[in-house]
């Protein structure tokens, strides 16, 4: 059960990992977040996306998990800025694994979520959930 | 990484230079198998003998008492099975034990009921303390043993073993406890305490890994679970591991100043008067004072999950373990974690530091200051911490 170099890059020094104030937000941008997991199984995230012109400008996410799950945040943020809506609908949990050189088995369902919760936020934005507008 | 401070004596020790140089000439020179008639044989066979002694007295035993074994895991094994086994031929089917024991006695009580003997499993109060009044009122004519762990390895509960040793006399029924954790760090002695089987291990006291010790009294039948040449009075055939049992000793031997238990008693009473003082929203599992092991501390953190910290710690180079990884399928803290009924908020954040005579107080207090900045971090990037 050991992690790859890459995984403990990302979890050592996780890429936008936090949250986004809406007071930060520029004329035209909006904010959606989404939040996946359950506090009782070990892993919970909540994810922040900023959308201009129907494109992902900024993405960060607030994650209570282990380091595999740290490690999944900070490469779907980094996968996720600075594309459009439908791009990033398409990215997968296969994807975030093969970004991390691999992830041990027993973790491959359960801290994989971070590309759940960005799911998750662009299904809330087009129903119009959560969103702040400016 | 320049430092490396390991916190994990739980798991293991440093084998202590004095012990690795008591066993070198049992390698090369004093080789001889200790059933041998010749003097190579007898020569060896002297020194285990004289390690087996100072192993007895240790716990109030005599030297006939004690069976040497291939570590903590095969005792609790022998004595669990070895009696089980023997006393359902007798007709009694029944066996009793608690929810916070090491695998190595769950995971024998498991296969047991497979076996169709029944396993009643005791309750533990939060702080991990089993309830002596449940406990009498479980056994029953069918009952034949009664196993409970001395020290819990993961929290550090010290069970009252005089009150046990008691109550299964009386009731007539045998009691083992797996005392790995808590030999030479806790009082024992086993006629005082009315103990007929306990375990022990070589490893958690700086001697040498793979060996063991099982204590059985005096006149009880055991099932062996290793049949050969008859060594242990027949209880454990296979030539005994003389250097190993000579390094056991001598642990057991340089154990014997006790200074070391107050020693390890008021830096882990240091370490968590700091870390309570210093990080906001922890929580102390097991006992405070005497009824806790003198080497163990176990906090959980709120809103932090226990692998991410036990991961940066080892960046720091501090070797620590966590009981709430999820390294299971089920996704759930380990067994003893969940019979304390710990919050949710908590559980997963729970850490297990456990120091050694060798432990210094200014490895604590680094220790203590990058828990503290990594637990600030991770509560940073929270969703649970607001
Ligand atoms: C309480 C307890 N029992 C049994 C064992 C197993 O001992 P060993 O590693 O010598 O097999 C351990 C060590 O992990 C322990 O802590």
């Amino acid at each position: 059960m050991e992690y790859s170099e890459k995984v403990k890059k990302h979890f050592l020094n996780p890429s936008n990992l936090g949250k986004i104030e809406a007071e930060g937000l520029g004329q035209g941008e909006e904010l959606v977040t989404g939040e996946v997991g359950n506090p009782a199984c070990g892993d919970l995230m909540k994810i922040y996306v900023r959308i201009k012109n129907n494109k992902i400008i900024g993405c960060k996410v607030e994650t209570f998990g282990c380091a595999a799950a740290i490690a999944c945040s900070s490469v779907t943020t980094e996968l996720a800025i600075g594309k459009t809506i439908e791009e990033a609908k398409e990215l997968t949990r296969e994807r975030i694994v093969q970004e991390l050189d691999g992830l041990p088995p027993l973790k491959l369902h359960c801290s994989n979520l971070a590309v759940d919760a960005l799911k998750k936020a662009l299904e809330n934005y087009e129903k119009g959930i959560n969103v702040i507008k400016k | 990484m320049e430092k490396r401070i390991y916190l994990d004596n739980g798991a293991t020790t440093q084998v202590d230079p004095a012990v690795l140089d008591a066993m070198l000439p049992f390698f090369c020179k004093k080789y001889g198998n200790v059933s041998s008639l010749h003097s190579f044989g007898k020569e060896a066979r002297h020194s285990v003998e004289k390690n087996r002694k100072v192993i007895a007295e240790s716990i109030n035993a005599e030297p006939e008492e004690i069976i040497f074994t291939s570590g903590g895991t095969e005792s609790d094994n022998l004595a669990i099975k070895g009696i089980a086994v023997y006393m359902r031929d007798k007709g009694k089917n029944h066996i009793i034990t608690t929810k916070i024991e090491h695998p190595a006695v769950l995971n024998v009580c498991k296969v047991l009921e497979r076996k169709g003997i029944s396993v009643t499993y005791l309750d533990v109060d939060p702080e991990g303390f089993i309830d002596l009044k449940e406990l009498e009122q479980k056994i029953t004519e069918k009952t034949s043993l009664v196993s409970i762990i001395h020290a819990n390895n993961e929290i550090g509960t010290i069970q009252d073993m005089k009150k046990i040793g008691e109550i299964c006399r009386k009731k007539k029924v045998l009691f083992h406890t797996d005392a790995v954790q808590s030999f030479t760090k806790v009082p024992i002695d086993v006629k005082k305490m009315k103990i007929d089987l306990l375990s022990l291990s070589g490893h958690k006291i700086h001697g040498p890994k793979g060996t063991g010790v099982l204590y059985v009294k005096k006149d009880l039948s055991i099932e062996p679970l290793l049949h050969g040449g008859g060594q242990e009075n027949g209880k454990r055939a296979g030539t005994e591991n003389a250097s190993g049992i000579i390094g056991f000793g001598k642990a057991v031997e340089l154990a014997s100043d006790k200074t070391h238990v107050k020693k390890m008693t008021r830096l882990r009473d240091y370490f968590i008067g700091r870390i309570e003082k210093e990080i906001p929203d922890t929580k102390l599992n097991g006992p405070e004072g005497s009824k806790r092991l003198c080497n163990n501390i176990n906090m959980s953190f709120k809103y932090v999950e226990g692998e991410s910290i036990l991961l940066h710690l080892d960046n720091y180079g501090i070797a620590v373990s966590t009981g709430s990884a999820c390294s299971q399928l089920n996704l759930r803290p380990s067994h003893v974690l969940e019979a304390l009924d710990l919050p949710d908020e908590f559980v997963h954040g729970t850490i297990r530091f456990t120091i050694s005579r060798f432990t210094t107080k200014a490895e604590l207090d680094y220790a203590a200051e990058k828990l503290k900045d990594i637990i600030k971090k991770l509560r940073k990037i929270s969703p649970l911490a607001k």
